[in-house]
């Protein structure tokens, strides 16, 4: 399947990514490249195979509901490249 | 010899008699950096300060009784675990400002052991690599060679044991980063079986993948490294509570009553014929060893690196989503729209490798394309799981080569992904099937390079793979030998 520079541009969307034209077009040859060989996987008849998504039999871990201590406010906001001492600010949105 | 060169075990005996002190020996890892880090460029952040801080408390804590295994031992951690208040960047830029508010479970578990935390180490990065070469704080060098990659996406760990900048490390491995750089840097590197370390604070490049694991300058310190940081989390919902074995026990000169299998797919076409040689003797030395060898056959080993190259980037891609620039990490202040504040800072943050397996990962899951790539993917890896599994019926060990030649020139192949995807061609099965795997070393290239001896076992065999290798290492007789830098 041949992927096409507007095809990147898409994902790279969804994906919340801004490309230069280069980095599209450097891309676009390489996702080709990569996901020509991926199309070996189709040599396989893998009608009656079950997927596998997890390497161990492990189902999931549910813990109790209960309140539990968390990060102290200051320490949770530290990292925030933008913070008012009460929550992260972020652009207007509304 | 001087202390930095000296395993853990030969530390330990030093240590226990009062022949030499933690503070002591930390004096002597730090000159080491000191005199070759100019050269290798494996640390990210060195917390010298820090680190004289800890072996001092280690001396303390020794001459009360109390410590572990690993009391006053330095050690290098790969900068993809969390240190509290210590940065940690996966080797990103845009997790260059991080100071982590708590430390990962296995650090935690080396801090309680009374272990002294050099520092933090390079890796590719959010450990996306097999050479080491997209780091955002540069390349570090093969100490075997200066001008070579010393492998990925652990190359920091790896390098910094070689070097001798560290007693051991800790790295991680999604598709052989742990096995890779080991075999490439002369070292011993374990990835133990999924679920058996804890990955509360690694952090993720795809989790049904990721397993965090030692690197160590023999067999018997790799042993000491994983008993220390094994055992069940329940802040880990895929960690398995299950006894930890001592896996210092499971040592032995020989090979008595181990079937070992040799995967004739991994001997094909494509393989150095200097590794391919190493690693036949290797198998020779374990068969004198007592092991009996039989041929074993993993039909589905082609298909691993496409499975994983849908599998990993689509894991990656969620993952990553949390770096928006908001509540840790870059974030472009120039930008007063939402949606375009997210995307220049994951731009700019992102190095063009993680920003191609977002690309990769985003596609293969997009609407229309799911089936056609994940879930296929998803259902060779069941045939990959199969394949083990039949053999393992067969066999209790796997020995094959870790990598299809020693250490390539650094730049050789920064253009072609897909020839550096398919370097990872030989380790990459061992993670999709969640088992343990080794590279010990069995050799050297006429070149001078390193070439490794994989070893993998069916789901919490790792004393099995302590066995034999220790076996190989004591006939080999290569552990001590030592880069000239």
């Amino acid at each position: 399947m041949k992927i096409t520079p507007e095809e990147v541009r898409y994902v790279a969307k969804l994906a919340r990514l801004s490309l230069s034209e280069a980095e599209v077009e450097k891309t676009t040859l390489q996702l080709d490249g990569i996901l020509s060989y991926v199309e070996k996987l189709g040599e396989l008849d893998t009608t009656s195979v079950q997927p596998t998504t997890h390497a161990l039999a492990i189902h999931n871990a549910f813990r109790a509901d209960e309140t539990r201590e968390s990060l102290p406010q200051q320490e949770a906001l530290a990292n925030g490249p933008l913070q008012n001492g009460e929550a992260f600010v972020v652009p207007k949105v509304i | 010899m001087e202390l930095h060169a000296l395993t853990i075990h030969a530390l330990q005996d030093l240590l226990a008699s009062g022949e030499i002190s933690s503070l002591e020996l930390t004096r002597s890892v730090l000159d080491r950096i000191d005199g070759v880090e100019p050269k290798v460029n494996a640390y990210i952040t060195l917390d010298r300060d820090g680190a004289l801080a800890q072996a001092a408390a280690a001396d303390t804590q020794r001459q009360r009784g109390e410590g572990g295994s690993l009391c006053g031992i330095p050690l290098s951690i790969k900068d993809v675990l969390c240190t509290k208040g210590l940065r940690t960047t996966a080797g990103s830029k845009i997790l260059e400002p991080f100071i982590p508010p708590y430390d990962a479970t296995v650090v935690e578990k080396l801090r309680n052991n009374g272990a002294v935390i050099l520092g933090k180490v390079s890796m590719d990065e959010f450990a996306m690599g097999s050479a080491n070469e997209n780091c955002a704080y540069g390349t570090p060098k093969n100490p075997w060679n200066l001008a070579h990659v010393c492998g990925g996406s652990s190359g920091g760990s790896a390098a910094s044991v070689a070097a001798d900048e560290c007693i051991a490390s800790l790295g991680s491995d999604t598709g052989g980063s742990i096995r890779q750089p080991a075999s490439h840097c002369g070292i011993v590197g374990i990835k133990p079986t999924y679920g058996r370390v804890s990955r509360f604070g690694l952090l993720a490049y795809a989790s049904s993948l990721d397993q965090v694991g030692p690197l160590a300058k023999d067999v018997r310190d790799a042993a000491i490294m994983l008993g220390a940081i094994s055992g069940y989390d329940p802040r880990d919902s895929t960690s398995v509570n299950q006894k930890v074995p001592d896996y210092t026990a499971a040592l032995a000169p020989d090979c008595k009553g181990l079937t070992i299998g040799i995967p004739k797919e991994y001997f094909g076409a494509g393989l150095d014929p200097e590794v391919d040689e190493a690693v036949r003797r290797g198998i020779a030395l374990l068969e004198e060893a007592g092991g009996k060898t039989v041929e074993i056959s993993l039909p589905h080993t082609e298909y691993g690196v496409a499975a994983y190259y849908i599998i990993a980037p689509a894991e990656a891609s969620s993952n990553l989503a949390r770096y928006d620039g908001v509540r840790y990490g870059f974030r472009d202040h120039d930008q007063d729209e939402l949606l375009e504040m997210y995307r220049h800072s994951r731009s700019q943050g992102f190095g063009e490798e993680v920003k191609r397996r977002i690309i990769i990962g985003t596609y293969a899951l997009s609407s229309g394309y799911y089936d056609a790539y994940y879930k296929k993917a998803s259902q060779v890896r069941t045939l990959i799981v199969q394949d083990y599994a039949k053999a393992f019926s067969q066999c209790d060990l796997l020995v094959s080569p870790v990598t299809p030649a020693p250490a390539w020139k650094i730049g050789a192949k920064i253009d072609d992904p897909l020839s550096v995807y398919l370097s990872d061609i030989l380790t990459i099965c061992t993670n999709l099937a969640g088992l343990p795997g080794m590279s010990v070393p069995c050799g050297m290239s006429s070149s001078g390079l390193p070439i490794g001896l994989q070893l993998q076992a069916s789901h919490f065999s790792e004393e099995k793979i302590f066995r034999a290798a220790y076996a190989l290492e004591q006939r080999l007789g290569l552990a001590g030998n030592k880069p000239q830098l």
